[in-house]
């Protein structure tokens, strides 16, 4: 499996595969069941929960509006507290500045907080197509590392890997990395993080530049902001001398005392913590304190385009908490490698086709990736109507008219044009009850295959309801 | 009181009897029950699956349907989750259908004041509360007091009743095997109850869970909430 998802089937295709997958299966469940009754109680232990939600949005809604604004704000901010600031209009831009920034420090290796910006932009792949060595240190995202592998879920990338999977992992791949894993390493949670701890230590300690995304960034003070549960992340910000934020530029919000919402919001939907462990934030560089050189890289990458959706737009609200992961129906049984981008679940559903656009063939499929149930709705701490935006992007993509939509069109027209014909609705109703009897189980054509590869057809009634009306009350 | 029946297109086509039970139910509490004929689709399926342009005239044609009526009511909570959330943005017309549509059990429970319709089914019944009722309406214990209240009925907690069913309309043949999926654990599910019958207020998502009951032969048959309302101990429902 390649670290990146280029060239990715559509979502049934790929959900296709997943569904079929007993362990896949079995590991989702597990996780995305514990997560998702931990949270619905950490969230039911407050009792303005809603208020802080709506806060939460109009906050959003309200720095979305002023977006410009509030980044020269927080411009200002950064470069007064000692950071410079660079602008980069897509995923190409942000690689060229990082990798500049990297050689000309001289150094041939980073560590990463675990960022999905960066993962976004594909930084890793880049920099090491440029001779520079990029080492995840969140836990989970050095299993996806060292497996090859690829994340599957926002917040816990190695969702669908058990303990004895992470093991095999550690045991034949960590020694090509640096440290390799403890001899006889079993798969107690205890044992894994030991290992984990003493080959992470050992880049922590050797480093000479971090690079890090941010939860928030606040403009009135250039304030960045990193929330987490290991401590990595701190010791990624703190080692270096060089720190390198790459942050997307919906990232901002006015004022601290914005950020004490989401604070309060973010842990609780996310790990379901009253309280994240680590919270590490950090205001331009400070003599002899932390990294000497900082330099913060604003990230557009289809930002924009969003922000100019009326109806997209809401989506620039995520905070990625993954609450809407961990509810999901769809996600729970497709796995997050089906969406094909770095966000998966119903968020993914919404804001990968936003940035990246509906050219490609899983990006055109992914706002069909929902039953419309609304459960990510209901859980969203910004109140994100996911199952609005995936309406709204199934028009766009509608609209677009590719594979298959031209059919489509005319077979819904076709469908409206009899519904709105009473005669020929009627008319269709009474053929079809007539065949009733004839209906094999299995019928073939697109649509009805689908159907009855898994359903009987129902038993078609002897007449319509509006005939048994007109035969018994008129 | 006078209200207008809105059966919707898969009761009509699909499911008569259900729509023949809302009758009786709605009749034998003392209501006037009117079919205006010209009613059709709501438009849920063409809207749901991007198709703004090809919904609007099946809009218009229930708005008309039902002008003059201040209570329509219906035996689907999916189709009055679209005219109460989704009209609105059709214009003014449309959104003023809105709120004179009401979905059945919220008809009994808010409007004509009654748990207790005086109906008897003496069999083990589950409960799965669809989606759009659940979430766009917030049907909340209405159907549970109804259920309830009914003579000889058991009813038994369907474990992991909020999930979806995996219906999704349109969802049902693009992601064929996701859908699926969600089914047989909805199945799985109803199956460890007991039960005789799984209920729901939805017949689109019976229609999904019970071709799969029927599929495998399951010792379970899905039922709409309103047949269960409107079997009486002298006219029991089939």
């Amino acid at each position: 499996m390649s670290g990146t998802f280029v060239g990715m089937p559509a979502f049934p295709k790929a959900a296709h595969e997943a569904v079929r997958d007993e362990r896949l299966r079995a590991n989702l469940r597990h996780a995305t069941h514990t997560i998702r009754d931990k949270r619905a109680r950490a969230v039911a232990e407050l009792d303005d929960w809603a208020a802080l939600r709506e806060a939460g949005k109009r906050i959003k809604d309200d720095t979305l509006r002023h977006l410009d604004t509030y980044l020269l704000q927080l411009e200002e901010s950064v470069t007064a507290a000692g950071g410079t600031v660079h602008w980069a209009a897509d995923a190409a831009e942000a690689n060229r500045i990082v990798t500049d920034l990297v050689k000309a420090t001289g150094e041939t290796e980073v560590v990463k907080v675990k960022s999905m910006a960066t993962q976004e932009i594909g930084l890793n792949e880049h920099l090491e197509a440029e001779g520079v060595a990029a080492y995840e240190t969140d836990l989970a995202e050095l299993i996806v590392q060292l497996g090859e592998d690829r994340p599957s879920h926002i917040l816990v990338p190695a969702i669908h890997r058990n303990r004895g999977e992470i093991r095999d992992i550690f045991r034949d791949r960590m020694g090509s990395w640096g440290r390799p894993a403890p001899d006889g390493l079993s798969d107690t949670p205890a044992e894994l993080a030991e290992a984990a701890r003493l080959h992470l230590r050992e880049k922590f300690l050797r480093a000479k530049v971090g690079i890090s995304g941010a939860n928030f960034m606040v403009a009135e003070t250039g304030t960045l902001v990193v929330v987490e549960s290991e401590g990595n992340g701190r010791m990624c910000l703190t080692l270096p001398e060089t720190l390198i934020s790459v942050v997307g530029i919906e990232k901002v919000v006015p004022t601290w005392r914005d950020l004490e919402v989401f604070l309060q919001t973010l842990p609780r939907s996310s790990t379901a913590e009253r309280m994240n462990p680590y919270t590490s934030m950090w205001t331009g560089t400070t003599d002899g304190d932390g990294p000497s050189a900082f330099h913060l890289v604003l990230l557009d990458n289809g930002r924009t385009d969003a922000l100019a959706d009326e109806v997209g737009r809401q989506a620039l609200r995520c905070i990625r908490c993954s609450a809407c992961l961990n509810v999901c129906p769809v996600y729970e049984r497709a796995g997050g490698h089906a969406y094909g981008s770095v966000y998966p679940g119903p968020i993914g559903a919404i804001l990968t086709p936003q940035l990246r656009g509906t050219a490609s063939e899983v990006d055109a499929s992914l706002p069909y990736a929902s039953s419309l149930c609304g459960a990510c709705y209901e859980v969203c701490p910004v109140a994100i109507d996911i199952p609005e935006v995936l309406v709204h992007l199934r028009e766009r993509v509608a609209e677009e008219g590719g594979r298959g939509h031209r059919l489509e069109r005319a077979a819904i027209k076709a469908s409206t044009w009899v519904l709105d014909h009473p005669g020929a609705l009627t008319a269709g109703e009474r053929l079809a009850s007539a065949a009733r009897k004839a209906l094999p189980k299995r019928l073939p054509g697109p649509g009805a295959r689908q159907w009855t590869d898994h359903r009987d057809l129902p038993e078609l009634p002897a007449e319509p309801f509006r005939e048994w009306w007109r035969k018994n009350r008129t | 009181m006078r209200v207008a029946l809105f059966v919707t297109c898969v009761n009509d086509a699909v499911f008569p009897s259900t729509g023949v039970a809302t009758v009786r139910l709605l009749e034998r509490l003392g209501v006037t029950v009117d079919f205006p004929a010209a009613q059709s689709c709501c438009g849920q399926p063409q809207f749901n699956t991007g198709y703004r342009a090809e919904t609007a005239p099946l809009v218009r044609r229930t708005v008309r349907a039902f002008e003059g009526y201040d209570h329509v009511v219906t035996p689907s909570g999916s189709c009055a989750a679209m005219v109460r959330h989704h009209y609105p943005s059709f214009g003014t017309d449309a959104g003023a259908l809105a709120p004179r549509v009401y979905e059945l059990t919220e008809f009994l429970v808010d409007v004509l004041g009654v748990t207790d319709v005086g109906a008897y089914f003496p069999h083990r019944v589950t409960y799965h509360p669809s989606c759009h009722g659940l979430r766009l309406l917030g049907l909340g214990e209405r159907p549970r007091r109804l259920l309830e209240a009914v003579k000889g009925l058991e009813l038994v907690e369907l474990p992991g009743a909020e999930e979806c069913c995996g219906f999704g309309g349109t969802f049902a043949v693009k992601n064929p095997d996701v859908s699926a999926a969600m089914g047989a654990d909805k199945i799985t599910n109803a199956l460890s109850t007991g039960a005789e019958v799984l209920c729901g207020a939805d017949n689109s998502c019976l229609l999904h869970v019970g071709g799969m009951l029927r599929r495998q032969e399951a010792p379970l048959r899905a039922l709409h909430l309103a047949e269960i309302l409107a079997s009486t101990e002298e006219e029991p429902w089939a």
